[in-house]
């Protein structure tokens, strides 16, 4: 048995990746927005929109694409609009494995960023507008800065269940090698033909590996981004 | 220069109403230049007064001008943005940026100035403030009274047109206290800048007004000069009862360095306080608690007490307790002496020493003061803003 990875499972893992880090980046700014919404304002639907982020996290992730593929879809009202307007299409793509990563992964952004903007001090940033600061300078030079340790756990627990994404994937995109066959969908197919325990094995260590590294690389980071924002000098 | 005054005292024009549940708060304020001490209890309104002139909390009618501009005016439907009142704002708890430096934490208001002044200001605060040494420091690594002088050298930077100071030196230490004080007193003479400085101790704001606003449960009870406030026996229970004291206004006549003492003149009498640092002839502020003021008939011989003035009593007012509060007034020396500076003292004695001493408006008596049991924090210069005129 060799160490080198297979092309098949070099291709399951770049894919993964690729779709990780899109859905990751890609919601980050309306995850910034609706924890900022969500930790800054009381409004009517406040406990609505607060469920309907949250959906995600308790239904069956099977719904979510379910959900995805009917609005999405070519034949869906939002997705055909998409196809017809802009020449975007999200069903069996991977983009479309990115946005079903993306749903699923948005609850636990969401709610890491939201717990880090309600501990910064909002005395700070009055502090900020009477030296002059109009309110989207204070956002960026004051709250910002200072909830960057939630933003950054917020990422890396989205892209870590952006990687693990298997339900809500494979019922909207299906499971197309090279296209939307991520390393859980490739995993899965090993364990349903006779003699690929051993490949899905292989699958389950680099699964393992790759998880590891994340929560590795991002504790050294929200250390580091943690020590910036409360201001001790470096040691 | 009758015109230049008016102008002067229009510098701040407040007049504010807001209703929170059942609190009211209906505040009218004119002031001058130097500082305007908001002066009352915890809860009276007036850290509220404060915020609605930096544009944090919203009247619900009412105008505040400060030097000419409007800054808020219910009537005319001007509200303008907090960040473009030019307002400074010291707060209590410093609330510097902790994620930035000192100097970023300075230089984050600076952009308001003048391209060409940023520069030259910048040191010129650093100076006053003694701020050299922190430039590089978080505040996380600074002392209460370091991270104090900062938001003050912060708050001086933006430009602003007026200082608010919302008790800058609660949080602090005795010690700290008197290391930020001198810097205040400064503020107003070497910026001219108007300062509203809001405080729950008697001893800031006697040392530190020129105008002092009281403020109780909403309302301003007395505005006025320190001297005259404080010696208004109906303000007590305002005021604070157990701290209740008069403000004289004696001049420096001579250090007595071999007893540690520094001898004053009220209205040519003498009096010996502990040693202060101060330049001869110059006026202080003297707070002398009625607590600290005993009442005799005749002249006493042969007693410890070295402050003795000639009063006659002006007003007694009898509370429900043993005691009662007396207002007197300093009876001046000599016929040529001019009286257009009356001084007040207030005494508190007991109910039984009043009926023995058959006390009545208009009798003579002497005011013993002890000279330790004259609070030496608030001796100070005679206002900050008096000075410079």
């Amino acid at each position: 048995m060799s160490w080198a990875l297979t092309p098949l499972e070099w291709e399951a893992l770049s894919l993964s990746l690729k779709v990780a880090a899109w859905a990751t980046v890609a919601s980050l700014p309306l995850g910034l927005f609706i924890a900022w919404i969500l930790a800054r304002h009381r409004f009517p639907g406040h406990a609505i929109l607060n469920g309907v982020v949250h959906l995600p996290l308790v239904l069956p992730p099977v719904v979510v694409g379910y959900v995805l593929l009917i609005v999405l879809g070519r034949g869906g009202a939002l997705g055909g609009w998409l196809y017809d307007t802009f020449g975007l299409s999200f069903a069996f793509t991977w983009k479309g494995a990115a946005v079903a990563a993306a749903v699923m992964a948005f609850p636990l952004m969401v709610r890491a960023m939201r717990l880090s903007l309600e501990a910064v001090d909002p005395s700070l940033e009055h502090a900020a507008r009477t030296l002059g600061a109009a309110p989207y300078r204070v956002f960026f030079t004051v709250t910002l800065p200072l909830m960057l340790p939630g933003v950054v756990t917020g990422s890396v627990l989205a892209f870590a269940r952006a990687l693990g994404e298997f339900g809500a994937t494979i019922t909207f995109v299906s499971n197309i090698p090279g296209e939307t066959q991520t390393l859980p969908l490739a995993l899965y197919s090993f364990t349903q033909v006779p003699g690929g325990e051993n490949s899905a094995l292989r699958l389950a260590v680099l699964a393992v590996i790759v998880a590891l590294i994340a929560l590795i690389a991002s504790e050294a980071l929200a250390r580091r981004v943690q020590r910036m924002t409360r201001g001790e000098e470096r040691a | 220069m009758p015109d230049l005054m008016a102008e002067q005292n229009a510098l701040l024009s407040l007049n504010v109403q807001r209703r929170t549940g059942d609190f009211a708060i209906d505040v009218k304020i004119e002031a001058g230049p130097g500082i305007t001490a908001l002066f009352g209890k915890s809860g009276a309104g007036k850290s509220t007064v404060v915020a609605m002139l930096a544009g944090l909390i919203k009247p619900d009618s009412g105008h505040i001008r400060v030097d000419g501009h409007t800054l808020f005016d219910s009537a005319q439907g001007i509200d303008i943005a907090p960040e473009h009142r030019h307002v400074g704002y010291v707060f209590q708890d410093a609330r510097l940026f902790p994620h930035m430096s000192v100097a970023k934490n300075l230089r984050y208001g600076l952009n308001r100035l003048e391209p060409a002044k940023r520069t030259e200001t910048f040191e010129r605060v650093i100076s006053l403030l003694g701020l050299e040494s922190l430039l590089q420091r978080r505040p996380a690594n600074l002392s209460g009274g370091e991270k104090q002088r900062v938001a003050i050298g912060r708050a001086l930077l933006s430009n602003p047109r007026i200082l608010l100071m919302d008790e800058p030196l609660a949080s602090l230490d005795a010690a700290r206290k008197s290391e930020i004080l001198p810097y205040i007193e400064r503020l107003a003479t070497d910026f001219e800048l108007p300062v509203v400085y809001v405080s729950h101790a008697v001893e800031e704001v006697v040392r530190l007004s020129d105008t002092l606003v009281l403020i109780s449960n909403g309302h301003v009870a007395a505005q006025g000069d320190v001297e005259e406030i404080m010696g208004r026996i109906d303000l007590g229970p305002l005021t604070g009862r157990y701290e209740a004291g008069a403000v004289l206004t004696p001049s420096v006549e001579a250090q007595v360095s071999e007893h540690h003492l520094t001898k004053l003149s009220l209205l040519g009498h003498d009096m010996f306080v502990p040693a202060v640092d101060l330049a001869l002839g110059q006026r202080v502020r003297l707070r002398v608690r009625a607590r600290d003021v005993s009442l005799a008939l005749t002249r006493p011989e042969g007693t410890s007490i070295l402050n003795i003035l000639p009063c006659t009593v002006r007003e007694i007012q009898s509370g429900p307790g043993s005691h009662v509060e007396v207002a007197l007034s300093v009876t001046p020396r000599g016929a040529d002496t001019p009286t257009s500076n009356p001084q007040t003292v207030l005494a508190r004695i007991t109910q039984k020493s009043l009926t023995d001493m058959k006390l009545k408006t208009g009798k003579p008596v002497h005011a013993l003061i002890k000279a330790v049991a004259i609070d030496r924090h608030s001796l100070g210069g005679y206002g900050a803003g008096t000075n410079r005129l």
